[in-house]
């Protein structure tokens, strides 16, 4: 890699080329302030915040978006730089409604930080606010196009990172907004839910529904009992709303502080990923070994499954007909759980805390999602939403005492744990369907191949002598590749390129979802994959099979994976959708 | 989405001609949009919809170019599309008391189109005859150095045309 002599504010310093001055300034303990800017995406140099000079140059150039050239000096701040930064902040501000306390982002609004930072005490201009209607159609997300501050990132997100183009910059100049196409709804665009436009927009302009007030009712109706469960990357995240670093493991402080919001049973969706595995996992070696078709895909990710049945219909036949950890669970609650306990499934409210926005609609994604006679899944809170819950009550969750998550469903193995990030469901699965072709217990459970942040991740693992192939995606823009390799084999009549695919939507996997805390980036990704991993090597079950609760779970109730029961409750169907409804 | 679900509209054949010749092009998009308002007048979905799937992209870029480019139309404009000049010229010689003359006489806005379906009023940047400021168009016809009061005349000759 070249390297180039330039200088930071005089300071001689060596960095690599392609290196922009917004990086560059970090050698020289700099941070140029940003807006629209994000790790994630390529510079779009929309706001103008992060405006600088180049010594001899007339011209100011945009920190974010400028790669570095030899012998140039950059002058990250002085006061005029610093007067123009205001400027710009000034002049976006007074197209932003000024409703900070009324807004799900207040505190944790990038325009706000800028605001405060700068000292903003009075706006100048004009304060001219776009009048547009509010977008509530999806039961996910909340499109709020007059808070917008045009920054594209959750349009760019969308294109980029996931291939929807549920947004696109419509109209321009003053009118600019990011919308689906033509004036339509987002429910009736290609979206899916994913919510990584709200996770990656600075301000309030795209953002979770909150259902905070629904969880609070459910608790205060005494007829009901109030059961909750926790996802596998909800306890590596919202330790940071705490000022926690990405990663640390809050699994029993979670327990403790959902009882003391009034839970009445505390389970975890870890429980349901095992259950997940041993369904999944025997589906899968019944297709290798029937001739079921190949190869098999998961289906736990329910922002992908929307995805494939809008834009990849002809992998139905290939998607896991098992529900994902969430659903089993619910079910599993209102069905098992309700039996032992001896209360109507109708008396029993289900909630999940999810680190995903989609979560909140596949909870009523077709018929098969009422598998108990009841709504599996009443409520799903994300992981935003729950730290606003503690915080809300006045619980003080660093203090709070690890609790245990109830029985019997509530118990997991590591490779429950691991579903929370790309490639977990995958080992997890291996780890069980290892056991389920060779009838022996795998000896070193950690399958590297699929760990990591490659977009695609492609292995083999031997199964006493079998070669079985597996893939691994996460970000949904990588998915065409596999699929691609499926069809080009599929149309040369050619053996499946694998048995066994896994997909997560979200960069990352779930630890990255679209209800987690703010500010995530491959950094806290990787903190977070490292809290997940490390739950599961202190697990002492690692395989779903030897979790406890599952073995008797299918003794008392299930009685075999994928029997007559267990297609009843835990299966599920997937159907063609249009891509626009509109 | 496949070509038949697109199929809500029909596309002549000189259209699909040349469709197919500029597909793999650069810059395709905006030539072929200019082709699709050709025919109908303006873009309607349906046939949006049909270009994503004939050229293979998302119907949200569709839109992005169809909204950015003020030329392209998401409604259908009257029969007689009365294009009145907002460039600076005639923005400095009362192109825009044209318009609002316009709005009363046919009891209309600018981008809508009357109940029979007969006028719309558009405004649009320079027509490239300043000298004739302030000029609009009706179906291609230049009127200049227009005051206020000959529209009605203007108006009444297209009627019934």
């Amino acid at each position: 890699m070249k390297t180039l002599a330039i200088k930071i504010n005089g300071k001689s310093v060596q960095v690599e080329k392609g290196t922009t001055i917004l990086k560059a300034a970090l050698i020289d303990d700099v941070k140029i302030p940003t807006l629209c800017f994000h790790d994630d995406l390529d510079a779009w140099a929309a706001c103008g915040i992060c405006v600088c000079k180049i010594e001899g140059s007339p011209k100011m150039v945009r920190a974010c978006a400028t790669e570095v050239m030899e012998g140039q000096n950059y002058i990250t701040h002085d006061p005029e730089i610093m007067d123009i930064r205001r400027t710009v902040l000034e002049m976006i501000i007074s197209n932003h409604p000024m409703e900070c306390l009324t807004c799900g982002r207040n505190t944790t609004c990038e325009l706000q930080d800028l605001a405060s930072d700068f000292g903003i005490r009075e706006i100048p201009y004009h304060e001219d606010v776009t009048e547009l209607e509010r977008d509530e159609s999806t039961p996910s997300i909340i499109l709020d196009p007059r808070k917008c501050v045009n920054c594209g990132r959750c349009t760019i997100v969308c294109q980029q990172l996931h291939n929807v183009w549920a947004l696109e910059f419509q109209e321009r100049g003053h009118e600019t907004r990011m919308a689906p196409a033509g004036g339509i709804l987002l429910n009736e665009s290609p979206c899916i839910k994913c919510g990584q436009c709200s996770a990656h927009c600075p301000v309030g302009a795209i953002y979770e529904k909150d259902e905070t007030k629904e969880f609070l009712n459910a608790v205060r109706d005494k007829s009901k009992h109030v059961s909750v469960q926790i996802a596998p990357a909800v306890r590596v995240a919202l330790g940071e709303a705490f000022g926690m670093k990405p990663g640390t493991i809050v699994t029993g402080k979670i327990y403790a502080a959902l009882r003391k919001l009034g839970a009445d049973s505390v389970f975890d969706t870890n429980f349901g990923a095992d259950l997940t595995i041993l369904e999944e996992g025997t589906e899968l070696v019944d297709r290798i070994k029937n001739g079921g078709l190949l190869p098999q895909i998961t289906s736990c990710c329910p922002a992908w499954t929307d995805y494939m049945e809008k834009y990849a219909t002809d992998m139905i036949p290939h998607f896991s007909t098992a529900k994902s950890p969430m659903m089993m669970s619910g079910v599993m609650t209102k069905t098992y759980y309700a039996e032992k306990i001896d209360v109507a499934p109708k008396d029993i409210y289900t909630v999940a805390i999810m680190p995903c926005t989609a979560k909140k609609y596949e909870i009523t994604r077709d018929d098969n999602m009422w598998a108990s006679g009841e709504q599996d899944m009443d409520l799903v809170l994300t992981t935003r939403e729950f730290a606003r819950l503690i915080k809300s009550s006045g619980i003080d969750f660093d203090t709070l005492e690890d609790e245990k998550a109830d029985s019997p469903i509530g118990d997991y193995s590591g490779a429950g744990t691991i579903f929370g990030v790309t490639g977990g469901v995958m080992e997890a699965a291996v780890r069980t369907a290892y056991k389920l072709v060779t009838d022996k217990e795998l000896e070193d459970v950690n399958i590297h191949a699929v760990r990591g942040m490659d977009g695609v991740k492609k292995g083999s693992v031997d199964f006493d002598g079998t070669e079985i192939k597996v893939a691994v995606a996460h970000g949904m823009v990588h998915v065409e590749e596999l699929m691609d390799e499926i069809r080009e084999a599929r149309e040369k009549g050619e053996e499946p390129p694998f048995h066994f695919i896994e997909v997560m939507a979200c960069r990352g996997g779930c630890i990255a979802g679209g209800g987690q805390p703010y500010g995530t980036t491959d950094e806290v990704r990787k903190q977070r994959i490292a809290g997940i991993y490390t739950d599961d090597e202190k697990s002492v079950v690692r395989k779903s099979h030897e979790n406890p609760e599952i073995i008797q779970v299918y003794k008392e109730f299930l009685e075999k994976p994928m029997s007559h029961k267990s297609h009843e409750l835990l299966h599920t169907s997937y159907q063609k959708r249009p891509l626009y409804s509109k | 989405m496949s070509v038949k679900e697109a199929s809500g509209i029909e596309f002549s054949d000189k259209l699909m001609t040349f469709i197919e010749e500029w597909k793999s092009k650069k810059g395709n998009l905006v030539m072929i949009l200019h082709k699709i308002q050709e025919e109908f007048d303006y873009i309607p979905r349906q046939a949006a919809i049909k270009t994503a799937v004939l050229l293979d992209i998302p119907l949200a870029k569709i839109y992005g170019v169809m909204t950015f480019y003020n030329f392209f139309k998401l409604e259908k404009p009257g029969k007689h599309n009365i294009q009145v000049c907002t460039g600076t010229a005639c923005y400095l010689k009362g192109g825009v008391d044209l318009i609002e003359e316009l709005e009363i006489l046919l009891g209309i806005g600018v981008n809508t189109v009357t109940d029979d379906g007969i006028f719309s009023i558009e405004s649009v940047r320079c027509i490239g005859c300043c000298g004739l400021a302030p000029v609009l168009l009706i179906d291609g016809e230049v009127f200049g150095k227009l005051t206020k009061d000959q529209l009605p005349e203007i108006v009444a000759k297209f009627k019934d045309k």
